[in-house]
């Protein structure tokens, strides 16, 4: 439905490279990737461990700094943010949902995604965000009440509960069975079309790859292949 | 996630992989480590000060006593011939009789316009006294061929810088005299030298000399004859028989009682002095080993928890569970070892300071400092024995778990819905504030101990406090409210009222009032106590008495009033009858009503009206001095008049003893403030870094998601260092509390005949305590904020909990 020639660019990343040093040696995780990401769209990244997925993720989230090259946010660049714009970028303009949820253990279903509208500027209702993940049941359960899908959908609303502009998937099936796996893409995916959400979801699973719009493909710090699905497949039409 | 690097290194041929880790852990847990250290160092330190003084000075003491034949029973009487000695001699169970003269003389030294009295004691004509030998420090005996030489005692000397050949002028028996000091000495008679019945000693102002027989009874016209005696018994005799027998025998002679070493004034003070130790010794050290314990169990059961997995793994390739419970066990204890180690050295080296500050008020020929291997020992036993009790727990639930049980992931933590929010106070709090209360209420018991450490923190900064604080009040009530008069002068002999004209006439006196003391035994049943009475002049305005509750009462016109530790230690109370034996004059033996009691913090009288004292003492209007107050202008006039009265024994300046109250106590209070800062804020940091550090790592995860979620380093610094700052702003009442009890504790404790130590607190030792809480917790704070400035937010996403 979203075409990669309409829409603004919400992304633009150029020629990013990021090296850490590791004791004696280093390591490069990226060297030079170039890529955008449009309103609207969601792409999935692919690629084996080690391959730059996580790290482009986590500089396109504000988590991380590159050691060279560009990134824009909607014309901002982000290379040259301090620490207190990276913070704000993170809390008024990102959604993050995590490979291993990161809830907190002390805050149930509801307050966990309250935690993040307390702080945004028009976000919705707590209540609302886990409706739109199927969870209106469990609002007042401790995520030690609550089975891992459960809790990584708690996450999902969380990280949409701002009304974020982008939304950044690190591996959110990684740790679910497939079954459950496949309701909490759903959830992704309806965020993605109800409420425009450019989305970005990391995986190693080659099969998610269907739901996207462009499938970006890294090997070794570099952006190997870009592929477009013609028509994007619902997760429920996915098997894994 | 935090980066902790293992950057030791051992060569892998040496030492086990297993041992290499423990190494690696403590480098890890080096914060928190550094932390236990200090207050084990501060326990084992105290522990080993107190006990080590205490020992020695014990040792010390007992040393002198063998070495310089230090008397068993003592007795000051009027005038007896020296064939009595032969007669004592003869009451079965006496080993030595030494017969001497003994005078209260008055001194006019150069250059001190002060009134300074001394007590001047015979030696023996061929030599060094056979019982109470001195011990020359500097010249030599005086000679009994010369009537003005004179050996002083050492504080004496030193407070007026008085070298060997010196001269100060005496009024011996009336007579202005010019004495030479021959040599500079110490006695076990005299390890602390304190006039009798003064509130503390006055080097200054009050000393020991100590001269020929032969020149001290033809001053006091006491040739063939003496006036004090002193006994060494042989053991297994039956010390009060022989007390009884002494008394008849010098009872004609006008005994004034004898007593056994238990009541000698040097010996008591002594005894009080390592009371005060062996309770610090319990007290103090008994803190940080709960302290230390407590901290060991935090860090140990944290470090534990995260190594779930390593330990499963380890069993997993068949290490069995007494390996891995020896593997923490060694960690405990290398925790310990260098907190112990330091800590005996601090404590030996605080030791001989503690020991050199108690030597310049308790003269011994030399400090003995001793420290028993027992000592070390038990310090080393008890240190591990507790850290090992505070980890009991964690070690059994580390090797009795089933390793796949282990190697699975730890669920979420469980929570619930604090008590706070189910009484509704919940819609008030953000979700950071929730997540605060629902910490603290998940792991109560950790929350209540980290509140204990830190109000046991704040409650040793009152303890040391509290020692000021009494003093102060003690000072106050002993110095300014009971005693209003500028000096006292006190007469040779019991004189006529008609005396106080004579001073009242002086220029510059503006009010005098007299008084009476009678030296007496109270008895009541089976219980006595040697005493004085003091007799008061009726409506006395610079003697005020104080009832119980501090209040100015009359001394009522007929009846004793008894202090009420003395009431106590009698088992009497007002109304009862208490029968008074003087022992002085013509000896009576009378049963007199209690009319009431009154309060006294430093030793232990009994008050009746002037006249009710002089009819039970069968006696006119006879008085034993009077109190002055005076312009200040003319003080040092009526100093240099009393001087030269010969009716007057000596003067005491009321301003002086508060003076000198304060130099005598100020170097030990001042120590002992120092040392309990820097012990109640070694527990405090150690307690609140830990708190912090521990928190810090269990939830830096969760702290970096809410960072990742936009969350800003003050906002995560808040669920953190809020819950701190409860648990600190929580200790410090109960830190009052815990304060009050032990301050309480250690003024029963030490409360004896010669002082009471008043339970006052101040506000200034509150709030003092409460500050090196929070200064503290603000300290330990901000070094956690600082690491939370450097939460690696990438490093919380790959890992799971």
């Amino acid at each position: 439905m979203n075409d990669t020639g309409n829409g603004k660019i919400v992304f633009h990343v150029e020629n990013l490279t990021k090296t850490y040093h590791m004791g004696e040696v280093d390591v490069h995780a990226l060297r030079g990737a170039s890529l955008e990401l449009m309103e609207g769209e969601l792409i999935v990244l692919l690629g084996p461990s080690g391959s730059g997925k996580s790290t482009l993720l986590n500089i396109l989230g504000g988590l991380d700094t590159a050691t060279s090259g560009y990134v824009a946010y909607r014309g901002r660049e982000l290379t040259r943010a301090t620490e207190k714009d990276l913070t704000d970028y993170r809390r008024y303009h990102v959604g993050f949902v995590f490979q291993f949820y990161n809830l907190i253990p002390s805050l149930t279903a509801r307050e966990n995604v309250a935690v993040v509208t307390e702080i945004a500027r028009a976000p919705m209702k707590p209540e609302e965000a886990l409706a739109l993940v199927g969870l209106t049941e469990r609002l007042d359960h401790f995520p030690s009440q609550l089975s891992g899908g459960e809790q990584q959908r708690v996450a999902i609303a969380r990280a949409i509960s701002k009304n974020p502009q982008v939304l950044l998937c690190d591996e959110p099936t990684g740790a679910l069975d497939s079954q459950t796996g496949m309701v909490v893409l759903e959830a992704l995916e309806r965020v993605n079309t109800q409420l425009g959400t450019a989305t970005a979801i990391i995986t190693h699973n080659v099969d998610i790859a269907a739901m996207a719009d462009r499938v970006i493909h890294l090997s070794n710090g570099r952006i190997s292949e870009v592929t477009s699905n013609a028509q994007r497949k619902s997760p429920r039409e996915i098997q894994w | 996630m935090l980066k902790e690097n293992p950057r030791v290194r051992y060569s892998g041929e040496t030492m086990k992989a297993l041992d290499r880790k423990i190494w690696r852990d403590l480098w890890r847990m080096k914060g928190q480590v550094f932390a236990i250290t200090l207050v084990v160092i501060s326990g084992a330190a105290t522990y080993i000060m107190f006990i080590t003084t205490m020992h020695s000075l014990e040792s010390t003491r007992s040393r002198f006593y063998r070495d310089y034949n230090f008397a068993d029973v003592f007795i000051h009487l009027k005038r007896a011939p020296e064939n009595i000695k032969e007669k004592i001699k003869d009451i079965p169970g006496v080993k030595h009789v030494e017969t001497r003269v003994m005078a209260g003389v008055k001194l006019d030294i150069a250059g001190f316009n002060e009134p300074v009295t001394a007590h001047i004691l015979s030696i023996p004509d061929d030599g060094n006294p056979l019982i109470n030998k001195l011990y020359i420090r500097r010249g030599r005996l005086a000679d009994p061929t010369k009537d003005n030489e004179v050996v002083v005692n050492e504080n004496f000397a030193q407070a007026h810088q008085m070298n060997i050949g010196d001269q100060f002028a005496a009024v011996i028996n009336g007579k202005w005299k010019k004495l030479t000091v021959t040599g500079v000495a110490l006695s076990p008679e005299y390890v602390l030298i304190m006039r009798p019945f003064a509130m503390s000693p006055d080097f200054k102002r009050y000393g020991i000399l100590w001269m020929s027989r032969k020149a001290l009874s033809r001053a006091y016209n006491m040739e063939g004859a003496f006036n004090n005696v002193v006994l060494t018994l042989y053991h297994g005799f039956n010390e009060n028989d022989i007390l009884r027998q002494l008394d008849n025998i010098v009872d004609r002679y006008g005994g004034f009682g004898a007593y056994p070493r238990s009541q000698q004034l040097s010996h008591r003070l002594l005894d009080e002095e390592f009371n005060m130790l062996r309770t610090s010794s319990k007290i103090f050290p008994g803190i940080f080993i709960f302290v230390a314990a407590f901290l060991l169990n935090v860090v140990m059961s944290r470090t534990i928890n995260t190594q779930r997995e390593q330990i499963a793994a380890l069993k997993a390739f068949g290490y069995d569970n007494f390996t891995i419970g020896s593997h923490y066990i060694k960690l405990i204890i290398l925790v310990m070892t260098a907190g112990m180690i330091l800590g005996i050295a601090a404590g030996i080296w605080l030791g001989n300071i503690l020991g050199g500050i108690y030597m310049e008020v308790y003269r011994f020929p030399a400090l003995n400092y001793i420290v028993q291997p027992w000592v070390i020992v038990s310090v080393i036993i008890i240190s591990i024995a507790s850290a090992l009790g505070g980890t009991l727990h964690s070690l059994w639930k580390s090797v009795r778990e089933q390793p796949a049980e282990t190697m699975r992931p730890e669920p979420p933590a469980k929570y619930q819905i604090t008590i706070l929010e189910k009484i509704g106070v919940g819609r008030l709090l953000s979700q950071p504030s929730r997540i605060i209360m629902r910490n603290m209420e998940r792991k109560p018991i950790r929350t209540f101990l980290s509140i204990l450490g830190i109000a046991v923190a704040c409650a040793t900064m009152i303890s040391s406090g509290f020692f000021e604080d009494s003093v102060n009040f003690m000072v106050n009530i002993q110095f300014v409210r009971s005693q209003k008069e500028d000096m006292a002068v006190a007469f040779n002999n019991p004189t006529s009222y008609k005396a106080v004209y004579g001073l009242k006439s002086l220029d510059g006196v503006r009010q005098a009032e007299t008084f009476r003391t009678v030296p007496v035994r109270l008895r009541h049943g089976r219980k006595n106590y040697k005493t004085v009475i003091n007799g008061v002049e009726e409506g006395s305005q610079l003697h005020p008495l104080l009832d119980t509750n501090l209040r100015e009462v009359r001394l009522p016109r007929e009846g004793i009033v008894i202090n009420d530790y003395l009431a106590n230690m009698l088992g009497i109370k007002t109304g009862d009858k208490i029968t008074v034996e003087t022992l002085e004059g013509a000896k009576t033996i009378r049963d007199v009503p209690v009319a009431g009691l009154v309060k006294m913090y430093l030793g232990v009288m009994a008050y009746m009206d002037l006249k009710a004292l002089n009819r039970l003492m069968k006696e006119g209007d006879a008085i034993s001095g009077v109190y002055l107050t005076a312009d200040s202008l003319v003080h040092d006039d009526l100093y240099r008049k009393f001087v030269d009265m010969p009716a007057v024994a000596g003067t005491i300046v009321r301003r002086n003893e508060i003076r000198n109250f304060y130099e005598v106590q100020a170097r030990g209070i001042l120590f002992f403030t120092f040392i309990a800062t820097i012990m109640a804020c070694s527990i405090a940091i150690g307690v609140v870094y830990n708190n912090a550090r521990i928190a810090l790592a269990e939830r830096s995860r969760e702290l970096g998601s809410l960072r990742v979620l936009g969350y800003t380093r003050g906002e995560i610094s808040y669920i953190l260092l809020g819950e701190l700052a409860i648990i600190a702003l929580l200790a410090i009442p109960l830190g009052f509390f815990i304060g009050k009890a032990l301050c309480n504790y250690i003024a029963v404790a030490l409360q004896s005949e010669l002082f009471r130590v008043p339970m006052v607190i101040t506000d200034t030792t509150y709030s003092l305590a409460a500050s090196v809480v929070l200064i503290s917790a603000t300290i330990s704070g901000l070094i956690v904020r600082n690491k939370l400035d450097h939460l690696d937010l990438v490093e919380v996403l790959k890992t799971r909990e």
